[in-house]
């Protein structure tokens, strides 16, 4: 069998699998003890990372945590994994590689040529060694760089999802938080709104809303209306404006499905999203949010503990090339994450191993109003995220999204972020702010004061019958 | 006055002053802001949020915290029900802090307060659940359960009304196979938003079985929080049918559809 040991204080601990070492390993969390995974106690939690970093590499090729013939993504995982880019950590423990990770060996050229010999279990196993200041360190060496309309994941910048939801989708509503998210700033990474209903009428309606507001004026983004993958693909066929195709996604076959997707669908819509050719800098088409939680909020974790599955969610997300990859990470509430400072953790830990598998990793840093957190710790996850070298965060008006009842961050914590890190847009949506004399000499937002701006015409965008988003229509039918 | 009307009070100050500031940005945003709640138009102090509206958000949060924390008071729903027999419950999760942590526990019965629970022949058994949200329980429950009850047709037979502490929705199915109730009304105290701390949330069952009966197979009303939200008056005519509905068709659930009218019924509870 495949028993794990260690020895700590005189007392010997025995780990059944390789699952419960990880599940063991990890830091405390609410959702692994919820689960019936987590450590005993601190010490057996200890003894469980000594054994760890032990374990050669190669375990997890030849002993997978879900069995191979009872799920896709361990299918995915073993069927793509590459053995010619794993061989400089071939014959490494789990120990040894976390400090040739920290070493100077390992730059930007090199994590990216290791990413495709990776496997989740790895990235997540090696995570569990590192104190959050490691996470940091290695995943700021990460470059991951993707794009659509605009470039995501260069050096020195951060990009930001402008989110203006509403709780009834109604566009003037739009339109307000939209104009404001603009004039400050945020919108490179995308415009994306959760829809309130997943109706194709009202996706549909919202879609068209942002392509006008977008092609109207010139704005080098992309959008995207969160729906699930079976309305984009419906409405792709019917002609609707889709920039990115969304997807929320976990990391097992059953967890997949509770979501309503499969490979084969994510598939179909991959490449009906490619066929449209609607970037102009970029090809990378889809979009996908993952928060840990998901596979044990569906039942559906097999035993694995909840971050080492959120590590197999990429694996799903990495297989098609996705402009935008973030962690929702403290969405789900406090029986999963109970405070910040495992909301904080959990951050770290996604993403860098988002990074270290070769994804655009963002991360949505938030919490729920029954969690143990408040704005200072959106503060603090930011500021550590911003100096790991996150591609994007997301961001709310005020911090408040009054359609998910949530607490995210704001427009404003992104000029905090840009302005403390000497961080800029991306560079398309940067020279477009330039344009418009919305970039201050500094490289900051200028503040708007006593006079309107010509964007405030997009407050009337929802007003007058989506008029925008008409025209828009109808100049690329022509 | 309560933080969160504080809050609200503060917001209103704010828009008018807004709307008299001599610049064109402040009629602007006074008049975008008449389109949503969102925080939108707030103004800066360098990169930051001014002053006031960062004292805003932390009042706002401050009246969702508290409603998460705040302890239920079963008196006081049980003062409201004037009339009405009660029987008070808590689950099996032992405080706040476990409950948050636990939504196991939550959902059954505490074995000491089971064996008290009477036993019946009765149609609709309504459980008071805090939830999330006491707040929203201390407010709007016993009014919803008049409403309700006002409206069954004559000959139903209703339960005493039992009062759940620390309490999730699924408790509701512990407590009616226990008393052996065909159908439980459970009003439990929404996760509440910085916007919306006292929303009130309405889950019918028809014969539930603890640990087979989904969320599949309820039917729920949210937002149940007038004035901003669902008033009593249509959300117990929504439930009323519901019942009659569920009774006719032997079950609740994704099967029952709501066809009293008007606005869809959503449920957006994780």
């Amino acid at each position: 069998m495949s028993a794990y040991t260690s020895t700590l204080g005189g007392e010997r601990y025995r780990f059944d699998s390789l699952a419960r070492l990880l599940a063991a390993a990890s830091p405390e969390r609410s959702g692994d003890r919820l689960a019936g995974l987590a450590a005993q106690d601190a010490r057996q939690r200890v003894a469980a990372r000594w054994a760890l970093a032990e374990v050669p590499l190669t375990d997890f090729l030849t002993r997978p945590l879900i069995p191979y013939e009872d799920d896709d993504v361990t299918r995915l995982v073993l069927d793509t994994h590459d053995p010619a880019a794993f061989a400089p950590v071939a014959s490494m423990t789990v120990g040894e590689l976390r400090e040739w990770l920290l070493s100077e060996a390992a730059d930007a050229v090199t994590l990216a040529a290791l990413a495709p010999g990776l496997t989740p279990e790895m990235a997540a196993a090696v995570s569990k060694l590192m104190g959050n200041a490691d996470l940091v360190t290695v995943a700021r060496k990460v470059r991951v760089v993707t794009a659509f309309r605009s470039t995501i994941g260069l050096p020195g910048r951060l990009a930001t999802r402008l989110q203006p939801n509403h709780p009834t989708d109604d566009p003037a509503g739009v339109a307000a938080a939209l104009l404001d998210g603009l004039l400050l700033g945020s919108g490179d990474a995308v415009i994306g709104i959760n829809p309130a209903t997943d109706s194709p009428k009202a996706v549909r309606d919202l879609l068209e809303l942002l392509d006008g507001v977008i092609g109207r004026y010139a704005i080098p983004t992309q959008s995207c209306v969160l729906c699930h993958v079976t309305t984009s693909v419906d409405l792709m066929e019917r002609g609707a404006p889709v920039d990115l195709v969304f997807q929320s996604i976990a990391g097992t076959q059953a967890a997949n499905a509770s979501f309503g997707v499969t490979l084969g669908l994510l598939d179909e819509a991959y490449e009906a999203a490619l066929a449209l050719e609607r970037g102009t800098v970029g090809r990378n088409v889809m979009y996908f949010e993952t928060g840990q939680g998901s596979a044990l909020s569906a039942g559906a974790h097999h035993g694995v503990d909840q971050q080492t599955v959120e590590a197999r969610a990429y694996a799903v997300a990495r297989r098609y090339d996705p402009l935008l990859v973030n962690t929702v990470v403290g969405f789900i509430g406090p029986e999963y994450l109970y405070d910040g400072r495992q909301i904080l953790r959990a951050a770290l830990e996604d993403h860098f191993c988002g990074k270290l598998l070769g994804l655009p990793m963002g991360l949505d840093i938030c919490y729920t109003n029954h969690a143990d957190a408040d704005d200072d710790d959106i503060a603090t996850m930011l500021t550590m995220l911003g100096v790991a070298g996150a591609s994007f965060v997301i961001c709310t008006p005020g911090g408040d999204d009054i359609m998910l009842n949530y607490q995210s961050a704001s427009y404003h914590d992104a000029l905090y972020l840009r302005e403390v890190l000497g961080l800029r847009p991306a560079p398309e949506f940067e020279a477009w702010l330039d344009s418009i004399g919305l970039l201050d000499p500094r490289g900051g937002i200028r503040e708007l004061s006593g006079t309107t701006h010509p964007l405030t015409g997009i407050a009337t965008t929802g007003t007058d019958g989506h008029t925008a988003g008409r025209a828009t229509g109808r100049e690329l039918a022509a | 006055m309560t933080i969160s009307q504080a809050a609200r009070s503060q917001t209103a100050r704010s828009q008018t002053a807004d709307s008299q500031a001599p610049d064109g940005q402040g009629e602007l945003w006074a008049s975008l802001r008449l389109r949503t709640q969102a925080r939108i138009g707030l103004g800066r102090a360098g990169s930051a949020l001014p002053t006031r509206h960062r004292l805003e958000l932390q009042a706002a949060h401050a009246a969702a915290r508290d409603a998460v924390h705040s302890p239920f008071d079963p008196d006081a729903v049980a003062a409201r029900l004037t009339g009405t027999s009660v029987v008070r419950v808590r689950s099996a999760a032992p405080d706040r802090l476990t409950y948050l942590q636990r939504p196991d526990l939550g959902r059954r019965l505490n074995p000491v307060d089971r064996a008290h629970l009477p036993t019946g022949e009765w149609d609709v058994v309504f459980v008071v659940a805090d939830g999330l949200s006491s707040q929203a329980v201390h407010e709007h429950a016993a009014a919803m359960i008049r409403a309700t009850t006002a409206r069954l047709p004559s000959g139903t037979r209703v339960a005493p009304v039992v009062l759940a502490e620390q309490a999730r929705v699924a408790l509701g199915d512990d407590i009616a196979h226990t008393m052996a109730a065909t159908a439980v009304v459970l009003l439990v105290g929404e996760r509440p938003g910085m916007s919306a701390a006292d929303s009130l949330g309405a889950y019918l069952t028809h014969r539930p079985v603890p640990g087979v009966t989904t969320d599949a197979d309820r039917n729920c009303l949210s937002n149940i929080r007038p004035p901003l939200g669902l008033d009593y008056e249509t959300a117990a005519g929504k439930l009323v049918a519901l019942l009659a509905g569920a009774r006719e068709l032997g079950r609740s659930g994704v099967a029952l559809k709501d066809e009293s009218g008007d606005e869809a019924v959503v449920d957006r509870r994780p």
